[in-house]
């Protein structure tokens, strides 16, 4: 499950890490008095104006503003608020801005020079453990660095028992941080991995860890991802949860029990088994279509699954035809059948072409109840059959 | 021949008495496993599928001399059970469970480092069979037939697509090992390849991966160095984007490494079969074994 900005930031703050001073706000009115609170507790006159979606490069996007008086805090405030915030991660159409977060401005002149680094924790999944991903290029694109620099990304490797202050030590000295700023870094990283284990958190990036012109160290931006198998461990979390930042047909698909992705192609498929819905996929585009998404009905295809299948998927226009996939292993595919068939007749008229292909347990008495139905389907017991209607329907 | 389990396998079932352990360990039972017993904590004395169940899996493996588990409690606790498991000495344990968080198996591989003579397989998978010996978890036995493939896959469904497509060939399998989805597993492919390679009765094997990670490009490499008989493989997921969970917790592509065509290009060029449809995985290894 992704966080926004404020809602990672709360969650660092929690575990001691150094977050700049802010205030998330749904309104302009909500955003001035924010500003106006947190320039009198930091004593500073410059603020942030943040979209939060969740998306990356919002600064490109135009959602990203410093403002240096009350003035320009409503008038970006105004710009930002209900903007459609385009970025490279956002894809075209873009996303709503529905709050600001409003922050402590922490790129002010000093004595020293101000620095953007680069830290993440994440799975090396090769290992089996986590691992600290940093650099000192921070405030790009950490998989431009990676793919251009590799040479000036640096890993550590965390044992299960945690995080040791030697390797907290190893970081901030790698990332060439020395006096007040390397003490800082140290504690820092030790409260970004005490609140990455407290919370289950899949990632944790800091993109930029700034060192200030006073040698503070800040977490400027904060981008949290919650393990979702351990979202039950967490009920506190689980209100984080920001639905309108996820594709309505994916949320419908999930209280469906249905794991669904949207795709851009032409050709719907609902499968049982992920893996399987992947190759079923694959072979979609083998036979000169575009699979239009992934989606797993899971192991117990039913009449209500099937029929939230069909209507999820109808829901695009540029669905030409749709190929469900069925393995019956345990689950008999004559069942199936009879679910198919009851949520044909459930939503009534189906605009496109289905096929339909079911193999494994009691095959041949589910292709049967299907052809005795007279839904205007196509049936198939082979992948091979089923491909080859794929390629007839598309052409 | 066979790896893993066989006929002799003694099977215990964690989780034996709800719903999902009931009704997998009838189905194994069926099968011909040779299923001993069960765990359910709290329940232990009573008898359930006219076999005991026991609290704990040390009092199973004292009581039923068992060296196979399969465990099907839901996934916050299935951690703790695999652990358990390897600290009463069980063999093997195949963990059925889906949706285990990522820290409790960041653990669990740590505490299996202790314990050198256990092997896990999973989670997240549908198990081991040795078609006509035992079958260890959730896939339909009777799409099996004894034989010489060995089938190692991150998907149930997709594992049963193939075995189907074998079987109709008139190819048999030694021995299919659903090695699990997730990002953290007991048995990565390549220790599933070394384990069929080293069978006299595997002719030949079929690896069915996914994309995300690099556990099928690093047992091509050992293919490539060491392996003695023709493989197939194949990697679900060619058209699937970036950055975007395919179901598996484990299907997803990070870098340019992990995508479809990256480790295909890689198989080839350690001289495996690669399929690029799923239709046509069956007969390539007959091709092959003919």
């Amino acid at each position: 499950m992704n966080l926004h900005e404020y809602q990672s930031k709360e969650i660092l703050r929690k575990s001691g890490t150094h977050v700049p001073e802010g205030i998330v706000a749904l309104n302009v009115d909500e955003a001035v008095n924010a500003a106006k609170t947190i320039m009198e507790k930091t004593g500073t006159d410059t603020v942030a104006i943040k979209a939060q979606v969740h998306a990356g490069g919002r600064g490109k996007g135009g959602g990203v503003k410093i403002a240096k008086s009350i003035e320009d805090v409503k008038k970006f405030a105004e710009e930002i608020l209900g903007m459609t915030l385009i970025t490279p991660q956002t894809g075209p159409h873009g996303k709503l801005v529905r709050k600001v977060l409003i922050e402590e401005g922490i790129y002010q002149p000093g004595p020293s020079e101000i620095k953007e680094l680069y830290v993440s924790i994440l799975l090396n999944r090769t290992i089996g453990r986590y691992m600290v991903v940093y650099s000192r290029q921070g405030g790009m694109d950490i998989e431009t660095i990676a793919s251009e620099t590799p040479n000036l990304i640096f890993k550590e490797e965390i044992h299960p028992v945690g995080l040791q202050a030697y390797q907290a030590r190893k970081i901030a000295f790698n990332l060439g941080l020395s006096g007040k700023a390397f003490s800082q870094m140290v504690k820092f990283m030790m409260s970004l991995y005490d609140a990455f284990i407290k919370n289950d958190l899949a990632q944790l990036e800091i993109n930029p860890v700034v060192k200030t012109a006073n040698d503070d160290i800040f977490a400027a931006d904060a981008k949290c991802i919650i393990d979702d198998n351990a979202l039950c461990r967490h009920p506190d979390l689980v209100e984080l949860r920001d639905i309108y930042e996820e594709a309505p047909a994916e949320v419908e698909a999930g209280e469906n029990n249905l794991n669904f992705v949207k795709l851009d192609g032409n050709v719907g498929c609902m499968v049982n088994g992920a893996g399987l819905a992947m190759a079923t996929m694959d072979i979609i585009k083998l036979s000169g279509g575009d699979p239009a998404n992934f989606l797993d009905v899971g192991g117990s295809a039913n009449a209500k699954s099937v029929a939230a299948g069909f209507r999820i998927i109808l829901e695009d226009p540029n669905v030409k035809a749709i190929l469900i996939n069925i393995f019956g292993g345990i689950v008999r595919c004559d069942r199936v059948a009879t679910g198919i068939v009851d949520a044909y007749n459930e939503i009534g008229n189906i605009p496109v072409p289905v096929i339909i292909r079911l193999q494994g347990t009691n095959a041949m008495e589910g292709k049967k109840i299907i052809d005795e139905s007279g839904l205007k389907v196509y049936t198939a017991v082979t992948l091979e059959e089923a491909a080859a209607l794929v390629r007839k329907i598309v052409d | 021949m066979s790896v893993l389990v066989n006929k002799n396998s003694r099977v215990i079932v964690q989780g034996f008495t709800g719903s999902e352990g009931t009704f997998h360990a009838s189905q194994m039972i069926e099968y011909g496993t040779n299923v001993v017993g069960g765990v359910t904590p709290g329940k232990g004395g009573q008898t359930h599928l006219n076999l005991p169940v026991f609290n704990t899996v040390l009092d199973a493996v004292e009581a039923t001399g068992a060296d196979v588990s399969v465990i099907f409690v839901p996934p916050v606790y299935a951690a703790d059970g695999i652990i358990e498991a390897a600290a009463a000495g069980i063999k093997l344990v195949a963990c059925i469970s889906e949706g285990i968080p990522v820290a409790d198996m960041v653990r669990v591989k740590h505490i299996l480092s202790d314990h050198p003579e256990t092997r896990l397989i999973g989670p997240n998978c549908p198990g081991v069979i040795t078609p006509g010996e035992a079958k260890v978890g959730i896939m339909p036995g009777f799409i099996h037939k004894k034989g010489h493939v060995g089938v190692i896959s991150r998907s149930g469904t997709l594992s049963y697509e193939t075995v189907d497509q074998l079987t109709k060939l008139g190819l048999g399998q030694s021995t299919c090992i659903g090695i699990g989805g997730d990002q953290i597993i007991g048995t990565p492919t390549v220790e599933a390849v070394k384990l069929l390679m080293n069978d006299p009765d595997t002719h030949g094997i079929i690896i069915i991966g996914e994309i995300g990670g690099s556990m099928e490009t690093d047992a091509a490499r050992w293919i490539k160095e060491y392996g003695t008989k023709p493989v197939v493989g194949f990697i679900a997921g060619q058209t699937a984007p970036k950055g975007r969970r395919m179901g598996h917790a484990g299907a997803i592509i990070g870098g340019s490494a992990d995508t479809a065509a990256a480790k295909m290009k890689i198989m080839r060029e350690c001289g495996l079969t690669v399929v690029e449809s799923l239709a046509d995985i069956g007969k390539a290894m007959y091709d092959l074994l003919n």
